[in-house]
């Protein structure tokens, strides 16, 4: 077959979401943010809920999820999320909220409402990226920085006697009461890039049936920060940080039920 | 429920005056001395009569943002706290200001700095109507000087907020929301449908209902070009704002020789030490601001238009009297009095200072 | 035995060149040009070998900025 045979329209198996729109993103070549935008912009889509969804974007390279996906943001200070998503959910019942924070945004400075949140089971949505680093700032140490790894304010590698432990967040959060759904997923392959995507629409599954909180860790690469190519990035991330960020749900309510 | 005449503190009658406002939402965390309005709040359950949600947040923190998310949405939100609390608050204020939405803030002051005490103080003047946060804005600041202005700055607080889409702040202190008078609770209103906050605040976060272009609020603009017009046209606001809205209350100020300036708790005692003065035959007025941003200049002038001296009653260390000052232009003298510390002066003591700071003075 | 025909259509202007779907690719259809460059500079994606593609769609799933649009056609 020629080509021009195959390019037609009803050949078309896939294409961008609508919802993600025409801008040019900031991202660095190769960034997960990118990857995670069109996830959430075709779950939104695949739901037709864009009537109803209002995201919370973050501080952080995040920041400006809301030029990207085509529904209602507000822009969230940072850390404070979450705590943004609990009020509009509470005053709007029927409307689809989700937060989208980095590392930094959800696990450093926004530890407290990020864990009391989760704890009152506001059904809401957190997409979190944890890259390891601040990406937006110049690659920083992140909370979630693994011991030993190089960031510009730990040059010579995150040591536990001057940095402390990095932080695994999404373990404590599923010890909480209120969350009903905790898992942690990647990008970096087609096949862990359809894991999330069903993760994500388990995920506002969960905050329309009123389940509680739903929390979407991706373990993430920042090849910038990171200093290595998008490939190689991807490699040290399978090598290092699954390590210490193992992939897998880590609470599941729905399979309690089916017990 | 219609009007009602109830004997209460000040923070009860501020918390039922909400949920008779139609209030959509308030976010609060306890600190002395305004922890009622939470716990009023909380056993009145508006959740089952006019839907309000109630909430008492992790922090101070948190129901500022949780205002500030409930304010993008159009809803009518509140927060209330005291000096401490909103200290930390000021980060999400600042974030609203630029925002440009509308949310009504309280704070029953407290002595500072630090933890200071939980006794009545206005040492928060300053933080109130300065700006408070980072960045260049004003908030509409209210000072309620009874137990029915704190339920009336409720209505006038929220009504200014969507009127110009800014953020006004009741700016009480220990003493109003602590005492208990009589106060005519206003008539149940009922709250605003989504219908309704969709036609009133096109630019709320509702979602995006029949497909509508997406409404994205932020603080953030990195255009320098686009910043600054943002920054023009919150200070375009706030000239209209300073035009329209400036409210002051003015007693015996056209024959006065001395003019007392205070507000809030204070004007209650300096209207004591006026009627002293005056039983001892002595021409003294009083003004009272009632917006303290933004700050009653033109009043204040004509009031002190024949004085020989003002006298500024506030229980700080000296704030208000700089904007005395400026709104007469140092033209005559102005001496300050007050008390420190979560101290109250008695009218004698303020009508002692008049008498050695200005009357009496060589 | 169905032949599957695919092909993918790189929106070239929002391609950053960054390599992922190339890596991805499980028939090395796809590279980026040596020379070539899109506005802002970027070498960007292209079928080098078009005839293996099977529009697996795995080079579009990994791809960040969404720049991928795949097609497929299977013959019977």
């Amino acid at each position: 077959m020629e080509l021009k045979d195959i390019i037609q329209p009803q050949n078309r198996v896939y294409k961008k979401p609508a919802l993600l729109n025409g801008n040019h993103m900031h991202y660095c070549p190769g960034c997960s943010h990118g990857v995670v935008h069109k996830l959430v912009a075709e779950v939104i889509e695949d739901m037709g809920a864009a009537e109803y969804t209002i995201g919370v974007s973050p501080v952080g390279c995040a920041v400006f999820a809301y030029n990207y996906i085509d529904i209602d943001w507000v822009e969230a200070a940072h850390g404070r999320a979450t705590a943004m998503a609990t009020a509009i959910k509470r005053l709007s019942p029927d409307k689809m909220v989700f937060t989208y924070q980095g590392d930094g945004d959800f696990a450093a400075i926004g530890t407290c409402e990020s864990i009391h949140s989760c704890n009152r089971g506001e059904n809401i949505v957190i997409i979190f990226i944890n890259n390891a680093i601040y990406g937006m700032t110049g690659g920083q140490m992140a909370p979630t920085t693994l011991l030993g790894q190089k960031t510009s304010t730990c040059p010579y590698g995150r040591r536990v006697d001057l940095n402390g432990y990095p932080l695994s967040i999404t373990p404590l959060l599923a010890q909480l009461d209120g969350t009903c759904y905790v898992t942690r997923q990647s990008v970096h392959t087609p096949a862990s890039v359809r894991k999330t995507k069903a993760a994500i629409r388990k995920a506002f599954e969960n905050s329309m049936a009123g389940k509680g909180t739903s929390v979407v860790e991706i373990v993430s690469t920042c090849n910038s920060g990171w200093k290595m190519t998008p490939e190689n990035a991807n490699k040290w991330m399978e090598e290092n940080m699954f390590k210490k960020y193992p992939l897998g749900d880590l609470k599941n309510v729905d399979d309690k039920k089916e017990e | 429920m219609n009007e009602e005449v109830k004997l209460m503190k000040g923070n009860d009658a501020l918390a039922m005056a909400a949920i008779r406002y139609g209030a959509d939402g308030y976010f609060g965390y306890p600190i002395t001395p305004q922890s009622e309005v939470l716990e009023c709040l909380e056993a009145e359950m508006p959740w089952e009569t006019t839907g309000m949600v109630v909430l008492q947040a992790e922090s101070e923190v948190a129901a500022i943002n949780m205002v500030y998310a409930g304010a993008c949405c159009g809803k009518a939100v509140m927060t209330s706290t005291s000096s401490p609390g909103f200290s930390l608050m000021q980060e999400g204020v600042s974030f609203m200001a630029a925002s440009e939405v509308p949310a009504l803030l309280v704070n029953v002051q407290r002595g500072g700095p630090g933890l200071g005490t939980i006794h009545p103080s206005q040492a928060d003047y300053f933080q109130a109507t300065k700006g408070g946060g980072h960045g260049d804005y004003h908030l509409i600041v209210l000072a309620p000087s009874s137990v029915q202005e704190m339920a009336d700055f409720v209505a006038l607080g929220w009504d200014l907020a969507f009127k110009y889409r800014c953020v006004s702040l009741i700016l009480s202190d220990g003493m109003i929301g602590q005492m208990m008078e009589k106060v005519v609770l206003p008539p149940q209103r009922p709250r605003r449908t989504e219908e309704e906050i969709r036609k009133q605040c096109p630019w709320a976060t509702l979602g995006r209902k029949g497909m509508r272009p997406n409404n994205i609020i932020t603080s953030l603009e990195l255009d320098d070009d686009k910043m600054e017009a943002n920054n023009l046209r919150f200070q375009a606001t706030y000239r209209e704002i300073e035009k329209n809205e400036t409210r002051c209350e003015l007693v015996n100020t056209d024959d006065c020789d001395y003019l007392i300036v205070a507000f809030g708790s204070q004007a209650r005692i300096a209207m004591k030490a006026m009627e002293l003065a005056r039983e001892q035959g002595l021409k003294v007025g009083l003004a009272r601001p009632i917006t303290l941003w933004p700050f009653p200049v033109e009043q204040i002038k004509k009031a002190a238009s024949n004085a020989k001296g003002l006298l500024v009653v506030e229980i700080n260390a000296g704030q208000m009297i700089e904007d005395v000052k400026l709104a007469i232009e140092s033209s005559k003298p102005v001496e300050h009095f007050g008390r420190l510390g979560g101290n109250v002066p008695t009218p004698d003591e303020v009508l002692e200072a008049l008498n050695d700071k200005l009357i009496n003075k060589k | 035995m169905a032949k599957i025909n695919g092909a993918v259509v790189v929106d070239t202007e929002r391609c950053k060149g960054c390599n992922l779907c190339v890596v991805a690719c499980p028939l090395n259809v796809l590279d980026l040009q040596k020379k070539k460059v899109n506005n802002r500079g970027y070498h960007f994606a292209y079928m080098v070998e078009a005839e293996k593609c099977i529009g697996c769609q795995s080079c579009a799933l990994v791809c960040p900025d969404a720049c991928i649009e795949v097609y497929r056609v299977v013959e019977k």
